[in-house]
């Protein structure tokens, strides 16, 4: 028993016993970190998954071609602007033949999203031929009964502190009883822009708000942050002006974004007189605002690389352009690119600088370029989160979902870009 | 050479993206006079769900392009409005109180003579609790005690408001502590608060009621401060964070518009003040004291080279949209009644020009 003494040292004893109390606070921070993390996906995943069915009503709809198209032109504008209310309500009428009284037929058609009017019109805009014949179809149902199909209203409370009344109540579950109402895949929420009615409302105007956004973003930051970084790394030489500009950009860096926005008022649409609310403008703010991250990593990357590569290139009798171009930006191009891609993630995120510049709007248009008036996916989410309208609970977790996808993905892709090209030294 | 290659198309992608950004960008400035499709509305986020969904339909039932409406505070939206004539302006502006004097002088110092006031209907703000606790019966005067700064200490002067619970404003209320969560200052719905709420219990003690006469700058300062202390929390714009805040804490009230309380009737309730409930007959007979117009501004010289406003205008007055049974009642808009709508439509698609009196 060589170290008999050793073991049982009390003051070995106390650091034997510090280091694991250590090993112990850092796997408590690590879980209790993991565990918010898990409790705040549970809860948006929970919240947000009821967004991904919509309630549809199984209407037999006459399409009247007196109602739709009197002149018979069958112009498509006049078409898409047709008055289809009156064919919904004969519909209904035909499933509840009861209901006779003025008041009780407002309130029966209540049952069925206001948009559908405008998506069965725009069926017909898209199916002239079905004018004069009857079709089965499956109309959007409206936020309530859609609320009340997912478990979502208590119909044991009073029927004055709900939406939902008893009537409608019964009207909907006499449709259950006949199969007459399902709940399918919300296609909508994927295809269509903001709407006042939470049935209606989707997201591809702001995800393609985002997109154009993130290029602009994308197509400014990255080549002025590369170009920034390969100066100041490989040609500046080292003085009071490049010391003070490290200083600013890593300054900037820390930067709040409303700053950014603030700028981006005052100088693109001030002075340039750039469109408001385009994602030209929300783009070259952002790009501004993740200039800085892209130059730090870019340099970083640069600096990385050993300078026996330059030394060997130069050696051999390559200029300071072909070594930098050739050898060592190629070298660093992970770097730069992992660095580029969180810039770029950092700023799908963005809310503050675009409030400033008008994207926090209603915009039911999907816009085409990034001189179209657009929002983004974050002011989306923020718009939503701030409606009356209970059904834009779940829409504004489902959102958050979508903008959770994009952002690993992003992720995912910066990890597996540095895995498959990053070289060890 | 993979690498190289990679880097190499990567910039020149990235550069002729931006070659071509640089082209539009220079469309763009050079032609700042192309005539605006669109309709540009700004202002109040209290009428910002109700102009969305007019927009809506507007964009759907016309050949016009659906109106962008930006949600900027009705403060935001009037300095926007005046800010200047031409394209780059709105051409709308919505608001949750009328506009100021000062904000007519600003429009005008920058060209903006003519300006179209519509009243849109009515908005009446509650307090509200959960509905596990009872349901508060309260007067104005018990509203400026329990929120007030100061308040009077019966001898005709003022003191730091110590009151800690309900019972100590008013013996017949429970002995709950005063926790109210309301919105910033920079909201119009604090601005219609305070205006109404606390000035009215305010002007319920005689004394200070004369003051306005005598010092306004201190009548003011009296009736529409509120406190500072845990009584009175800001609770940042968002009324759906207060709703969930309150069920999550009974004891609690919350400041909120009445789209919020009709939309959350099945969790929070609304007090019930100077004996009126916070239903929808009441507010739209201005029986409910706490209840303010809604309006918006249109630039008159707009119509015409911006396309629609017009018949926006009238899709708005329609009865279909802001009538008694029209579809912004379903959205918590309290509508006017017949006749006030009617004179309103009539004057705004006459498009009469505001006069302050």
């Amino acid at each position: 028993m060589p170290d008999y003494q050793l073991t049982t040292s009390p003051s070995l004893r106390k650091r034997h016993a510090k280091e694991a109390r250590f090993k112990w606070y850092g796997r408590i921070a690590i879980g209790l970190s993991l565990g918010f993390l898990v409790f705040m996906f549970l809860a948006i995943i929970l919240r947000g998954a009821g967004a991904f069915s919509q309630t549809k009503i199984y209407l037999d709809v006459q399409f009247d071609e007196q109602i739709i198209d009197p002149t018979g032109a069958r112009n498509p504008q006049d078409l898409a602007r047709a008055n289809t209310k009156p064919l919904l309500t004969q519909s209904l009428s035909i499933i509840f033949p009861d209901v006779t009284q003025r008041k009780d037929k407002q309130r029966l058609y209540k049952l069925i999203s206001s948009g559908a009017v405008y998506e069965l019109a725009d069926q017909i805009q898209g199916h002239p031929e079905w004018i004069g014949t009857s079709r089965h179809i499956w109309v959007t149902a409206s936020a309530d009964v859609d609320l009340y199909m997912k478990g979502k209203i208590d119909t044991s409370l009073d029927e004055n502190l709900r939406k939902l009344k008893d009537r409608d109540v019964v009207w909907v579950d006499t449709l259950k009883a006949e199969g007459k109402i399902k709940k399918t895949f919300n296609t909508a929420f994927f295809t269509n822009g903001d709407s006042r009615e939470p049935e209606m409302a989707g997201i591809l105007g702001a995800t393609l708000g985002t997109f154009f956004s993130l290029l602009v973003c994308f197509a400014i930051a990255f080549p002025l942050g590369i170009l920034t970084a390969v100066y100041l790394e490989e040609y500046a030489k080292k003085s009071w002006l490049t010391n003070l500009i490290e200083i600013n950009i890593n300054n900037l860096a820390a930067v709040p974004s409303i700053v950014f926005g603030l700028l981006g008022l005052s100088i693109f649409l001030g002075v340039f007189h750039l469109p408001r609310s385009t994602p030209l403008v929300g783009g070259m703010v952002l790009a501004l605002m993740t200039l800085p991250t892209i130059i730090i990593a870019a340099r970083a990357s640069l600096r990385s690389v050993p300078n026996t590569i330059r030394d060997a290139a130069l050696g051999l009798g390559a200029s300071k352009t072909q070594t930098t171009f050739h050898h060592v930006v190629p070298l660093a191009a992970p770097g730069m690119l992992t660095g580029t891609i969180l810039g770029m993630a950092q700023a799908l995120g963005e809310t503050a600088p675009l409030l400033m510049i008008g994207m926090v709007a209603f915009i039911v248009d999907i816009p085409g370029s990034v001189t179209d008036v657009a929002t983004s996916l974050p002011v989306q989410i923020f718009l939503w989160a701030d409606s009356p309208e209970k059904g834009f609970v779940e829409r504004t977790s489902a959102a958050i979902i979508v903008l959770l996808v994009f952002l690993v993905l992003m992720n995912l892709l910066a990890v597996f870009l540095r895995k498959k090209l990053e070289r060890r030294w | 050479m993979f690498y190289k290659t990679m880097t190499a198309s990567l910039l020149a992608l990235s550069l002729a993206a931006c070659g071509g950004n640089e082209a539009s960008n220079t469309a763009t400035t050079e032609t700042p006079t192309t005539t605006r499709t669109q309709i540009k509305i700004v202002g109040s986020s209290t009428v910002y769900p109700f102009a969305t969904t007019v927009a809506e339909n507007f964009g759907r039932t016309t050949s016009f392009k659906t109106p962008i409406v930006e949600s900027t505070g009705s403060g935001g939206g009037l300095k926007l409005f005046c800010s200047g004539v031409g394209e780059n302006h709105p051409d709308i502006t919505n608001a949750s109180r009328r506009i100021k004097a000062s904000e007519v002088a600003l429009c005008a110092k920058n060209g903006i003579l003519n300006i179209v006031e519509v009243k849109l209907g009515y908005d009446g703000i509650v307090l509200a609790n959960s509905r596990k606790s009872a349901l508060m019966d309260l007067s104005l005067r018990d509203l400026f005690l329990a929120l007030a700064k100061n308040v009077p200490d019966g001898n005709g002067a003022l003191k730091p408001n110590d009151y800690t619970t309900w019972h100590d404003v008013n013996p017949t209320l429970p002995e709950i502590k005063i926790e109210v969560m309301g919105p910033p200052p920079t909201s119009g719905t604090r601005d219609a608060f305070v205006e109404l709420a606390m000035e009215g219990g305010c002007k319920t003690f005689g004394w200070i009621k004369d003051l306005k006469k005598t010092d306004k700058d201190d009548y003011k300062a009296t009736c529409h401060t509120i406190r500072e202390d845990e009584a009175f929390i800001e609770a940042g714009e968002n009324d759906n964070l207060i709703v969930q805040k309150l069920n999550a804490n009974p004891n609690a009230f919350g400041i909120f518009g009445f789209s919020f309380l009709d939309q959350n009737a099945d969790t929070v309730q609304g007090s019930i003040i100077n004996g009126q409930a916070p239903t929808f007959e009441n507010i739209s007979d201005g029986s409910y004291p706490v209840s303010r117009s809604l309006y918006f501004y249109v630039k008159k010289y707009n119509i015409g080279t911006v396309p629609g406003i017009e018949e926006y205008l009238a899709e708005f007055l329609s009865d279909r949209a802001s009538g008694t049974d029209g579809y912004l009642a379903d959205k918590g808009l309290i509508p006017m009644n017949e006749s006030e709508h009617a004179k309103w439509k009539a004057s705004v698609l006459a498009l009469e020009t505001l006069t302050l009196d």
